[in-house]
């Protein structure tokens, strides 16, 4: 599904940040991605999710060289990767069914085509009756669960998190591992961007763990 | 149709621990009720009555409006000066000078009778004695006696409609016939009055050229300012997988619509401005006040010319706004990749 070889990455003139990546993520697989602050975590996320280029190797999505590709074809392939940001990113003037369905509007899809999935994962996720709040008066949970839920509305085949447990209490965040164990379950490979080891140790999977640039891989 | 999303390997799980697990058609209709209906996407992806979109609206108002001020302002002086012209061409005058000996009324009736007479020549009023001593009481004050002055009789010719005589035959004729008779055909008033009339509607076209100028960049700096609120919106569609096209189409559009609503009321502001002002010309026609007025600005109306010069100012500033919101959506997407 996605694959990494020797893959290097710089701001500007800086030093690398990530240095000679090379691994693979295969279908419904699910790993967590690891190491100290700064180490470059978001910044392979950012490569997984096509918004940054790679300065040296080879970077290929769903069999396409991402190097190649037209901005057009990056738009196209990232409907297929959900992506859940640690500060949520939803839209304030929207409210909640309309942020979890912004994907398939982008898509084109008729609202009769989609309503009842949304309805139908919205209390899935537990905000069925938050449907019709403003993303301003949800709490930081029910923001949490409402990123994670237009991250997958679209079926994706990678899901992506950037730190989802970082601004909730270990119960909900037991909760929302729950929620990515179910998506992984349902066919979607995911990776989980985190510091946090007592969620690591409470599921037994994959970890990337970054370090000075450099990944190391214990399956 | 695919499995719901609490099901999965044939097995359904609670994703969360809170209350509903699984929507049913009895929740379904519950929610509905509550809201009277289902939910439906009718938020515009680009947020519709900001503060930063009503002060693009009001700054493309006000900028609208001072150029479709400025557009009437250089129609009604190029009108005014072309009217100027016509009018003072379209006259010459005769000019009997007192001379020892002569009879200023038969010499006045004598150059009357051969201006009359000459092709050309529509109208003819020789000014009475009173009427000349009138044309001096701004100078000289009323209750003077001006008998014992030389004060010259004037004969105002016009000019037939279409008609172009040859004016220097009229000189020599006049100069032949009449003693003490001049004729002032005023080319040194018309040739100060060209320059005069070129130089002002030059000078408005100039300010014309840079209150647009100035109305361009103030609503693309405007839109700019409008845009930088809009970022997270363009961000958030970006990564959820909307093509650069579609962002910055939408966008396109709700600026456009901000345009042509700032634009349609500062220039329908301006407008009804100058239909109000020349119903109240027409109004205070034949007053003193009215017909001063109308020597200096003539009919006081811009004209369908003038309107149709400001519609097109509305359309281009709405066009300048929508791609400056396109500009800037662009260059937003080429930041975030």
């Amino acid at each position: 599904m996605v694959r990494f070889e020797n893959v290097g990455l710089r701001y500007g003139l800086g030093p690398e940040v990530l240095r000679d990546l090379t691994f693979r993520i295969e279908p419904h697989s699910f790993q967590f991605l690891t190491g100290p602050s700064g180490a470059g975590k978001t910044s392979l996320l950012r490569l997984l999710f096509l918004s940054l280029k790679p300065t040296r190797g080879l970077i290929t999505q769903f069999g396409h060289d991402v190097a190649t590709l037209s901005k057009d074809a990056v738009a196209t392939l990232r409907r297929r990767i959900g992506i859940v940001f640690q500060d949520f990113r939803l839209l304030d003037h929207m409210n909640t069914y309309e942020n979890v369905s912004l994907p398939l509007r982008v898509m084109g899809r008729r609202e009769d085509s989609y309503r009842d999935e949304v309805i139908e994962l919205l209390n899935w996720v537990g905000l069925g009756e938050r449907m019709w709040a403003l993303p301003p008066v949800l709490s930081g949970g029910e923001k949490q669960r409402a990123a994670i839920a237009r991250a997958v509305i679209a079926r994706p085949q990678l899901l992506l998190a950037d730190e989802p447990t970082g601004n909730v209490d270990p119960s909900l965040a037991q909760r929302l591992l729950r929620l990515f164990i179910e998506l992984n379950k349902s066919g979607t490979s995911v990776v989980i961007a985190t510091h946090d080891i007592a969620l690591m140790d409470q599921y037994d999977a994959r970890r990337l763990v970054l370090h000075e640039g450099r990944l190391h891989i214990y399956d | 149709m695919r499995a719901g999303w609490c099901c999965t390997r044939g097995v359904c799980t609670s994703m969360i621990e809170v209350k509903v697990t699984t929507m049913t058609d009895v929740d379904r209709s519950a929610v509905s009720r509550a809201r009277g209906a289902l939910p439906r996407f009718d938020t515009a992806l680009v947020p519709r009555n900001s503060i930063s979109g009503r002060a693009l609206i009001a700054v493309v108002a006000i900028m609208t409006f001072l150029a479709s001020l400025t557009i009437g302002a250089v129609i009604l002086v190029g009108g005014a000066a072309s009217e100027w012209q016509s009018d003072v061409a379209r006259e010459v005058t005769i000019q009997i000078i007192p001379a020892p000996g002569l009879d200023l009324d038969a010499a006045s009736d004598k150059a009357a009778a051969a201006a009359r007479a000459f092709p050309g020549i529509g109208d003819v009023r020789v000014y009475s004695k009173e009427e000349s001593s009138k044309l001096l009481e701004p100078w000289l004050g009323s209750g003077l006696s001006l008998d014992e002055l030389p004060v010259p009789r004037l004969i105002v010719v016009k000019i037939a409609r279409g008609a172009a005589p040859d004016i220097p035959q009229l000189q020599r004729m006049l100069a032949e016939q009449v003693p003490g008779a001049t004729l002032d055909d005023h080319r040194g008033w018309i040739g100060r009055m060209r320059t005069m009339a070129g130089t002002a509607v030059a000078a408005g076209i100039a300010i014309l050229l840079l209150v647009i100028a100035a109305t361009v960049l103030s609503v693309t700096f405007a839109t700019r300012g409008a845009m930088a609120t809009n970022k997270p919106v363009i961000e958030v569609l970006h990564l959820v997988g909307a093509k650069n096209g579609f962002i910055a189409g939408r966008f396109q559009r709700h600026f456009l619509l901000l345009g042509l609503q700032g634009g349609a009321i500062g220039g329908g502001v301006a407008i009804v401005l100058f239909a109000f002002a020349g119903l109240i010309s027409g109004w205070f026609a034949g007053s003193a006040g009215g017909d001063q007025t109308a020597a200096l600005f003539g009919s006081f109306s811009i004209g369908i010319t003038g309107y149709i010069a400001v519609l097109c100012q509305v359309v281009l500033i709405a066009l300048v706004t929508a791609a400056t919101s396109r500009h800037t959506v662009n260059r937003t997407l080429d930041t975030i990749d």
